[in-house]
């Protein structure tokens, strides 16, 4: 049996990976990516707890999760496309319309 | 009666005062003139009937009281809009609608030249309805309400000519001074209200022989309250300044407010309050000597003004004073007979003067004057009539209310007060006659444009003037003295005096005594006209003579004995470096800056907030991942 | 077991990172490709057959392919990661990812053996590693016990799809209007003085 600890630091680094995704890098895109990293490190954390735990129920879970995970990577998507069309750029340093 | 008499008598002026507002441009000057003076006449009317209503009931019933609605009920305390008709308020209702009728009648003749007569007619309805809601009250508060109102009401129309900035001043003053009397009536009533648990007239009356141990601090300090409150309305030392720079305003003003009506209400409320006073003979006397000193001050003033409506002003202090002086030693009839002669003659004068004023087109110097008996025929006739009367001449009204309240002092034992009086009576003489021969006799010493302009008054003024001439020769006659039991005016009013158990003093002297009395005033009154006669008509170089040689003496009448100036200094000039320094350090830097304060303390809270709205996503994101870290932190510890 | 676990495992973490890294969108694109394939034998590891392959169809399938789509259409370069203020960010960035880090290894424990110490709720008497497939138990639990969730998400998709539609359409809609229609109208008149 894999140890469920070492899930769960794998887990932990790619959620990680994620994060320092989203806050580094300055494509749009490139942080959605990012976002669908650490999406995926929770089905893993889900995963493992459900062979763990001996249960179905964090496979049900994940299987939600990557149903909206589609869902939203497809509005997702055609936001930065339009936004795209609006600003001529998928940098998120470059729209800063809100500024206070 | 089915119909609510009473509550309409204030109540058709404060009527016409809304029309007035609503439709005053769509009436014109004709509608409006029509508009006030109707609905004062129709609130004489009404006043003639309720008075004939209330004559009608046996003498120890007269009382018609009439709620309009409840005031206000707090705990234990009650006051309505509640009015009361009782012999005193009769006499007053009849005096204020009655000559107030006449004045209204003339105001449209005197002011139908002005670009305001509109609004000059809103004030003077304005005014009715207080002044009539002050002598109809029957408890204090409501009475305050008037008193309050009357006060507005001389201001606005003091300041009524708003372009001219000493009529603002004057209207300024007025209100002010007469705000520091009305802060001593308010006193005067709190303790009432904590005595007896009352304002309402009969309950405080009723309650004050138990209530307050006679002549105690506690009541004499209320009555001296109520009595400041009257010193500031009605002129009285220290309080008086005001009145002769209320003469600004336009004359009919002055003779309706500054003569007839709104001054008496001090000598009203002290004579309704007299069941207080009675109950506190160091207040009485309080009242008697201002009065006294007031009469004598008033008078040596008024011999040396130049300008004759500060003459006529004076002497409405001075006849003020002698009002006070007859409340002060138990006369309280007698000061409101006074009143009532007072009202016809005074206002008569001051609307001759206007009469005068008008014709000459608006010169107001007696120094500039003269003959204008043959030019001004029905002017001068009533004139001289009021003239006589105030003097003191036999058989005119003013000689009788005089002389009742001289002959109350000397009865009374006040010897001091009768020797002012007699005093005053012959300088009143004097300075009224002088008034008379500057104006009407004489060579003419009329300027240019004032000779040109030359013309008697249109009928609308002269019609009043010969009403009140014809009442300031009739009007004392209720009042005959030596009648057993007293005469018809006390008879009247002794069910309202003589209330509350507390019997007036009946003094009695002997009748040789009173005849002497009388002769003597009569005598200091003839003198004083003489002594004028011959000092300004048949030798005119005894005045300046006199003048000359006692230079000073004149200089310090002239000047008023300084005590505006006084005022100014004590009092005005220091309040208004207080005032000053409070507007540069406490309002400008404290209030505002606390005020600003706050304002820039949100500003740099924004400013320094706004740094984290950089519109970053990225930044966002980072403050979000510390938040949710610091939050894991936390949980983390607590288990 | 375990060996294979551990290279899935490090194939993963690599990728993950050259996702983050790499300057070409299209490159990180095609890693995190390669990051789900990884996860998916990590899947099949722990005997969710079911779920693996799902990962592979939809995340790397769908959802990837779409990415690219985009990438392609917006024809997108190297990003350009020049300028102090992006460093700055970017050294900000890394130290967060640290501190989440710790975090991380500090609530899950590192102590080997189990026992996270963390109190794990009731669990469905279901084994998975038992019983006649994983997609029947799925199959049968999703339509009993999570029938509700299961119909709501595919009104989900349908939202999305609506969504998806409204938005990158109604941009087109809008510009070629603008392009062909009169220029925009001139800003209200001043307002008259105060007299």
């Amino acid at each position: 049996m894999i140890p469920l600890s070492w899930l769960l630091a794998l887990s932990a680094v790619v959620f990680t990976i994620g994060v320092v995704g989203v806050l580094v890098r300055r494509n749009a895109l490139v942080i959605f990516m990012s976002v669908e990293l650490m999406l995926n490190a929770a089905n893993l954390t889900f995963v493992a707890f459900a062979n763990h735990m001996k249960s179905l129920d964090g496979q049900i879970f994940v299987f939600f999760v990557m149903t909206v995970a589609a869902a939203e990577v497809a509005i997702g998507l055609a936001i930065i496309v339009h936004l795209f069309r609006l600003r001529e750029t998928v940098f998120v340093d470059e729209i800063h319309l809100l500024k206070g | 009666m089915t119909l609510p008499l009473l509550s309409l008598i204030p109540g058709l002026p404060l009527a016409a005062v809304a029309l007035n507002l609503l439709l005053g441009d769509r009436l014109g000057k004709r509608g409006t003139a029509w508009l006030a003076c109707g609905s004062v006449l129709a609130a004489f009317g009404l006043a003639v009937r309720a008075v004939l209503a209330l004559a009608a009931l046996p003498e120890h019933e007269r009382r018609i009281t009439e709620m309009a609605w409840t005031w206000m009920r707090v705990g234990d305390f009650t006051a309505n809009v509640s009015f009361l008709l009782d012999p005193l308020s009769a006499v007053m209702v009849l005096v204020v609608t009655g000559v107030g009728s006449l004045i209204h009648v003339y105001a449209t003749g005197y002011m139908s030249h002005d670009r305001s007569f509109r609004r000059f007619f809103l004030y003077l309805n304005l005014f009715m309805f207080a002044m009539l809601t002050l002598v109809l009250a029957d408890n204090y508060l409501l009475m305050f309400v008037g008193w309050e109102g009357v006060g507005l009401c001389s201001y606005l129309l003091i300041g009524f000519w708003v372009e001219r900035p000493a009529a603002a001043q004057a209207g300024k003053k007025a209100f002010i001074v007469n705000r520091i009397g009305d802060f001593g009536f308010m006193l005067g009533a709190f303790m009432l209200v904590v005595a007896t648990g009352s304002l309402d007239y009969e309950r405080v009356f009723a309650a004050a022989p138990h209530a307050f141990a006679a002549g105690g601090t506690a009541i004499t300090m209320a009555a001296l309250l109520l009595f400041a409150g009257a010193t500031g309305k009605s002129a009285q030392i220290p309080l008086f300044t005001w009145l002769p720079d209320a003469m600004e305003g336009p004359t009919p003003v002055s003779a309706l407010i500054h003569a007839a009506t709104m001054v008496t209400a001090g000598v009203y409320m002290v004579a309704r309050s007299h069941v207080l006073f009675e109950l506190a003979p160091a207040a009485m006397q309080v009242v008697a000597v201002i009065g006294a000193a007031t009469a004598l001050m008033a008078a040596t003033i008024g011999l040396a003004q130049n300008d004759i409506k500060r003459v006529l002003a004076y002497s409405t202090v001075s006849q003020l004073g002698y009002m006070f002086m007859a409340c002060g030693v138990g006369a309280f009839g007698a000061g409101i007979f006074h009143v009532m002669t007072h009202a016809f003659f005074k206002a008569l004068l001051f609307l001759g003067a206007g009469s005068v004023i008008h014709a000459l087109g608006d010169e107001q110097d007696l120094r500039r004057m003269g003959g204008l008996a043959p030019k001004l025929p029905w002017t001068h006739a009533t004139m001289g009539i009021a003239t006589l009367a105030i003097c003191g001449v036999p058989l005119l009204s003013g000689f009788f209310s005089k002389d009742e309240i001289l002959h109350a002092a000397f009865a009374s034992g006040h010897y001091g007060v009768w020797l002012a009086g007699i005093v005053g009576a012959s300088m009143t003489a004097f300075y009224m006659t002088r008034l008379y021969v500057l104006a009407f006799r004489g060579p003419s010493r009329l300027s240019h444009e004032s000779a040109h302009h030359l013309h008697e008054s249109p009928p609308s003024m002269i019609a009043p003037l010969v009403a009140l001439a014809l009442l300031s020769v009739v009007g004392g006659y209720v009042g005959l003295p030596f009648q057993e039991g007293g005469h018809a005016f006390t008879r009247w009013l002794r069910p309202v005096l003589e209330a509350g158990g507390h019997h007036g003093a009946h003094h009695e002297v002997a009748r040789g005594v009173e005849w002497t009395l009388l002769l003597l005033s009569v005598g200091v009154a003839g003198a004083g006209i003489l002594f004028a006669l011959r000092s300004y008509l048949w030798t005119p170089a005894l005045a300046t003579a006199l003048r000359e040689r006692f230079a000073a003496v004149h200089r310090l009448l002239e000047g008023k004995y300084w005590v505006d100036e006084l005022y100014d200094a004590v009092f005005v000039r220091p309040f208004v470096r207080v005032s000053e320094w409070l507007w540069r350090v406490w309002d400008a830097r404290v209030v505002d800056g606390v005020v600003n304060g706050v304002g820039t303390t949100l500003e740099g809270g924004s400013a320094f907030l706004r740094v984290f709205q950089t519109g970053f996503v990225g930044t966002y994101a980072l403050w979000i991942t510390l938040g949710v870290l610091a939050l894991f932190l936390h949980f983390m510890r607590r288990t | 077991m375990i060996p294979l676990f551990l290279g899935f495992a490090a194939l993963l973490v690599a990728t993950s990172l050259l996702v983050i890294l790499h300057k070409n969108p299209v490159t990180s694109a095609l890693f995190l490709v390669l990051a789900f394939c990884s996860l998916a034998g990590i899947y099949l590891l722990l005997h969710a057959e079911f779920l693996g392959m799902v990962q592979i169809v939809v995340y790397a399938g769908a959802i990837m392919v779409l990415f690219l789509f985009v990438i392609m259409y917006l024809n997108l370069q190297h990003d350009v990661e020049t300028g102090v203020q992006i460093a700055v960010r970017r050294g900000i960035g890394w130290l967060a990812g640290a501190a989440v880090l710790l975090t991380g290894a500090t609530l899950f424990g590192v102590p080997a053996g189990g026992g996270s110490g963390w109190a794990l709720g009731p669990a469905n008497a279901v084994d998975p590693a038992a019983g006649a497939g994983n997609v029947r138990a799925i199959g049968r639990e999703l339509y009993s016990r999570y029938l509700f969730p299961f119909e709501l998400t595919s009104v989900l998709l349908l939202v999305a799809m609506v969504g998806v539609i409204v938005i990158a359409r109604g941009g087109a809609r809008r510009g070629g209007a603008r392009r062909g229609g009169p220029p925009p109208a001139a800003g209200p008149a001043d307002p008259p003085e105060d007299r």
